[in-house]
């Protein structure tokens, strides 16, 4: 138990958050041991993305505790909060990539803001990070001029541009078809491996949480009701996961 | 029951807006030690919002000046001698013209761009980008047009009451036959410095509104284009409503306490 807590790199204990009268989590645990590739899979509008926020500090909790490295990051100042979200990077589901800025600006920003690199540098780091998600030449080119799957990998290699220890994937295989959301799943594991950064992808895309994860964990009405490799998902008879993986409309997850 | 839910609804809602101005007002302010890191593009956003506005300052100023003339002429008939006019449109322009009619026309055309700019941003998750690569978006965003705006509509107002007054001058020579020299007599005639310094105090408090309120709305942006359109609609029309609001105010305070008439 002990070595375990060891390995925790973020910890989250009964959290509870609401908008208005909806009650998003309701004192949800969860943790995430470093190294690994969690994934948090659940139904569109369960809070997964609203997860992810907590985890960064983006969003305040309403009750409970989210530490990072065993600090508690709920309590954290603006300033303690930037200085933590240098060891994170984040790729979001629209890819959030600056369109008043070129491909090269966008991936280079963290370092030009961050780092005491020369031009030369930053210019050699953002052409490596590049290469990592498989672009090459296209730093003078706006966002607006690329394909979806495109700006997820720009929006990839800024994410991980510093060198972060997490990096924090919300729906990365949405909106993207088949092959490059395969692309997309290899580039995730590739990074895993170069970069042994601890990752945690929240989607609804069963085969990509199959084809990423170490472990699975499914959220569901405010809670994790499971936890699991994904190996014991395949096999599970809990019949909320079943009817999730299985996309059934019959079961106990009533269609909203 | 249901007028008393809309009415608490919108009390409800003035009172989140008010403290969601404050603490944006305030966090700006905390960022003012880092207006040099951020001159450069202060730079960008004096030219997009001054320069920019100059075209639409220049038509509107030439006309309020020249419907001013015109207008007072028509009042003046019968009562007051015409050499009175210069005096009336100088007054008339410094004190309240200039610096009311550009705020709200600067203002419109601002606080829309930027609650727009900035509310696509919000929409389209670039604003949480920015907080994730640990870049404070007040700073980077907020700051340089706040800056900007509280410079350049000074700027513009000065521009504003040098056309309006030769608009006026203009319409009074050609369609009034009052001659240019005149014309110059009447604006000298009763001018105080105080008036024009006045008149320009006023609109560095209304070009920090402007900038203030379309950056707010720009942040409080939800949801996706109608979200964009409606952040908006509230930035010009709050900017707009504040500028008239806190105009009285500030005559209040400028020419009742601090330019007070000494007898």
């Amino acid at each position: 138990m002990e070595q375990r807590a060891n390995g925790t790199i973020v910890r989250i204990r009964g959290l509870g958050k609401s908008f208005g009268r909806h009650r998003v989590f309701d004192s949800l645990d969860l943790d995430i041991v470093r190294g690994e590739t969690l994934v948090v899979i659940g139904r569109s509008g369960c809070g997964k993305s609203v997860l992810l926020k907590h985890i960064t500090g983006l969003l305040k909790p309403d009750a409970g505790e989210i530490t990072f490295e065993g600090e508690d990051i709920t309590r954290f100042t603006r300033k303690k909060l930037y200085q933590m979200r240098l060891h994170f990077g984040m790729l979001f589901q629209s890819s959030a990539l600056f369109d008043s800025m070129t491909v090269g600006e966008n991936v280079a920003l963290p370092l030009r803001k961050h780092s005491e690199m020369s031009d030369g540098e930053i210019a050699k780091v953002v052409s490596e990070k590049l290469e990592l998600v498989g672009l090459t030449g296209v730093q003078n080119q706006y966002p607006a001029e690329m394909s979806g799957g495109m700006k997820k990998r720009i929006g990839l290699a800024r994410a991980v541009a510093m060198n972060p220890q997490m990096v924090l994937y919300d729906e990365p295989t949405t909106g993207l078809d088949p092959i490059m959301a395969d692309v997309i799943n290899e580039l995730i594991r590739t990074l895993q491996r170069e970069l042994a950064v601890t990752s945690v992808v929240v989607t609804h895309d069963i085969k990509s949480a199959y084809h990423v994860g170490d472990r699975i964990a499914m959220l569901h009405e405010g809670k994790i009701i499971y936890s699991g490799t994904p190996e014991e998902v395949r096999r599970t008879d809990d019949p909320v996961l079943r009817q999730f993986i299985e996309g059934k409309a019959q079961g106990p997850i009533k269609p909203i | 029951m249901a007028p008393f839910v809309i009415l608490g609804r919108f009390f409800l809602e003035f009172i989140q807006d008010t403290g969601g101005v404050f603490l944006l007002m305030g966090r700006t302010f905390q960022t003012l030690p880092r207006t040099f890191a951020n001159a450069r593009s202060t730079l960008q956003q004096m030219d997009r919002i001054g320069i920019g506005s100059i075209p639409l300052v220049l038509v509107t100023s030439i006309f309020v000046g020249a419907v001013t003339s015109v207008q007072a002429a028509y009042q003046f008939h019968g009562y007051v001698p015409l050499q009175y006019l210069g005096t009336v449109v100088g007054k008339s322009v410094t004190l309240e013209l200039g610096p009311v009619l550009t705020a709200l026309v600067v203002g419109g055309r601002v606080s829309a761009s930027i609650a727009a700019e900035l509310g696509t941003m919000k929409v389209t998750e670039q604003i949480d980008a920015m907080e994730m690569i640990a870049i404070d978006p007040v700073e980077y965003l907020v700051l340089p047009r706040v800056l900007a705006s509280t410079i350049m509509l000074p700027v513009l107002t000065i521009l504003s009451d040098l056309l309006a007054i030769l608009g006026g001058m203009v319409v009074a020579n050609i369609s009034l036959h009052v001659s240019f020299n005149t014309f110059e007599s009447g604006l000298k005639l009763l001018f105080h410095t105080q008036d024009l310094v006045g008149g320009l105090m006023k609109t560095f408090v209304f070009g920090f509104i402007i900038a203030l309120m379309g950056c707010y709305h720009g942040f409080e942006t939800r949801g996706g284009a109608e979200g964009v359109g409606i952040a908006t609609m509230k930035a010009v029309v709050s900017s707009c409503l504040l500028i008239l609001v806190s105009n009285y105010l500030l005559a209040s305070i400028i020419f009742r306490i601090i330019f007070a008439p000494s007898s």
